[in-house]
């Protein structure tokens, strides 16, 4: 049995996770939960997350999820989604300045408007659709998902990490930014793979059979 | 650059039927909306969008129910509109796994409305639907209002500042329908979408008019669309998701292939 823990911290949309990993999971026990004794008795843990990291960060804390996140990254492997893996940097822009979990080094930041690509057309943000990741580094979780290959996004900030060895694929829009960050037990995804047809599927199938190591 | 242009098929749907009509050879109920939506999501479309135009209330379940299922089965963007009233509604549409919904008349008679489900729910799922028609005179400058009831209710509102407007308020997307081309496969209305892209910082949808594939093309390139939506041109089988993207490909947009 893979006890699989998707954290519910009342913030947006946890239906489209939960229902990409239940069509890849086998002998799967998927919990939507808060509750910390579930959550720890969990193989892995899903970590998503939409809206504003104000309210995300309030409900976190209120919950105790920054706390519960870091015992369970002790011993067991953690995938943070979208607003999910920028929580778990140091510190966000948005809402004129939130601290978050810090499992990771760096900030979140905000994409400039008004920038343009090399035809000269103005860069809409958020930053939504179809973007190539590059895989900087080998991965269990990038196993048969080729390099270059694109994911779906929606965001208007991006993660800016402290550490260049934590990073495990970058996109570009029109700078490069970090689309997937990762250390032991955790893997953090700017992308939706619950939104990204069959290669975020094969995401998740990964991270079903992940030990958190390398 | 990397960021590919979308292409959205579009599903009209009544009552948790497809209308409208989809001929899809070798699919065995094409009026079925989550066989149809599985089709488009395996020919490699970017996102779904399924409108609903259920004309009684009552019907709402058999929509969320719909919804529900495409998205048990459809693992890319899906956008819901119709009918979208209410905080509530959207709170049920997001539950059924929509990923965004599209307000068109409740945003036109309250525009505060956008604001408070952006707030709620983030920008990120919150699509204006702006029906806009021509209102100028053939030598004017060119000027569009919002029209509410497919087409048929004017507000008189400009349509370039209810954009911006709508933005401001929280839209995270503009999904942009001609009034005047919906329908005629003449091609978008490009002066409309290049006003109303370039006056707003955030996505927009060009819909309204495709009648074959270079019209796709001329709605990326001249009229600055970040998506491309059309119905028939896929439901009838003149052209598959992957010839569309070929052909824009060829170009030189970039689409995912």
């Amino acid at each position: 049995m893979n006890r699989v823990a998707v954290i519910d911290y009342g913030m947006g949309n946890l239906h489209s996770v939960a229902k990409a990993v239940e069509h890849v999971g086998d002998n799967l026990h998927l919990s939507v939960t808060s509750d910390e004794k579930i959550i720890m008795d969990a193989d892995r843990v899903i970590f998503p997350g939409v809206g504003a990291m104000r309210d995300c960060m309030g409900e976190i804390k209120r919950l105790g999820i920054d706390d519960i996140l870091r015992r369970f990254t002790e011993t067991k492997p953690v995938l943070g989604v979208c607003v999910g893996m920028q929580a778990l940097l140091e510190h966000s822009e948005e809402n004129n300045g939130v601290d978050c979990i810090g499992l990771f080094a760096g900030n979140v930041m905000k994409f400039d408007e008004g920038l343009t690509d090399e035809s000269g057309n103005v860069l809409k943000v958020p930053h939504m659709g179809w973007n190539k990741v590059k895989q900087t580094r080998s991965h269990p979780l990038w196993r048969d998902i080729p390099d270059q290959s694109r994911f779906y996004f929606v965001h208007s900030y991006f993660a800016l990490p402290g550490k260049e060895e934590d990073v495990y694929g970058m996109s570009t829009y029109p700078n490069s930014f970090a689309a997937a960050l990762a250390k032991t037990n955790i893997f953090a995804v700017q992308f939706h793979p619950e939104k990204s047809q069959t290669l975020g599927l094969q995401l998740y199938k990964n991270f079903l059979d992940w030990d958190g190591g390398f | 650059m990397s960021l590919a242009k979308r292409i959205i098929p579009c599903l009209d749907c009544e009552n948790g039927r497809v209308v409208k009509g989809v001929k899809f050879v070798d699919i065995r109920d094409a009026g079925d909306p989550v066989e149809v939506s599985k089709r488009y999501c395996d020919q490699g479309a970017d996102e779904i969008t399924f409108l609903d135009i259920t004309a009684s209330h009552e019907d709402r379940q058999t929509t969320i129910d719909t919804v529900s299922a495409i998205a048990s089965q459809v693992f890319i963007p899906l956008t819901v509109g119709g009918g979208i009233r209410t905080l509530q509604d959207i709170r049920n549409m997001l539950n059924a796994g929509a990923d965004k919904v599209a307000i068109n008349t409740s945003a036109v008679k309250n525009p505060d409305f956008v604001r408070d489900a952006a707030e709620k729910f983030g920008s990120q799922c919150i699509v204006v639907a702006i029906d806009a028609k021509q209102v100028s005179e053939e030598g004017e400058p060119p000027r569009w209002e919002i029209f509410t009831h497919g087409g048929r209710n004017p507000t008189s509102l400009d349509a370039v500042e209810w954009a911006k407007l709508m933005v401001t308020n929280g839209a995270g997307e503009i999904l942009l329908t001609s009034m005047d081309r919906d329908g005629t496969k003449n091609g978008f209305d490009l002066a409309l979408n290049s006003a109303i892209s370039a006056a707003v910082s955030v996505p927009v949808i060009a819909s309204g008019g495709v009648g074959n594939l270079q019209h796709l093309v001329d709605g990326i390139k001249e009229g600055q669309a970040d998506a491309v939506l059309a119905a028939s041109i896929f439901h009838f089988g003149e052209y598959s998701i992957p010839e569309a993207k070929e052909f824009m490909a060829q170009q030189g947009i970039e689409v995912r292939i």
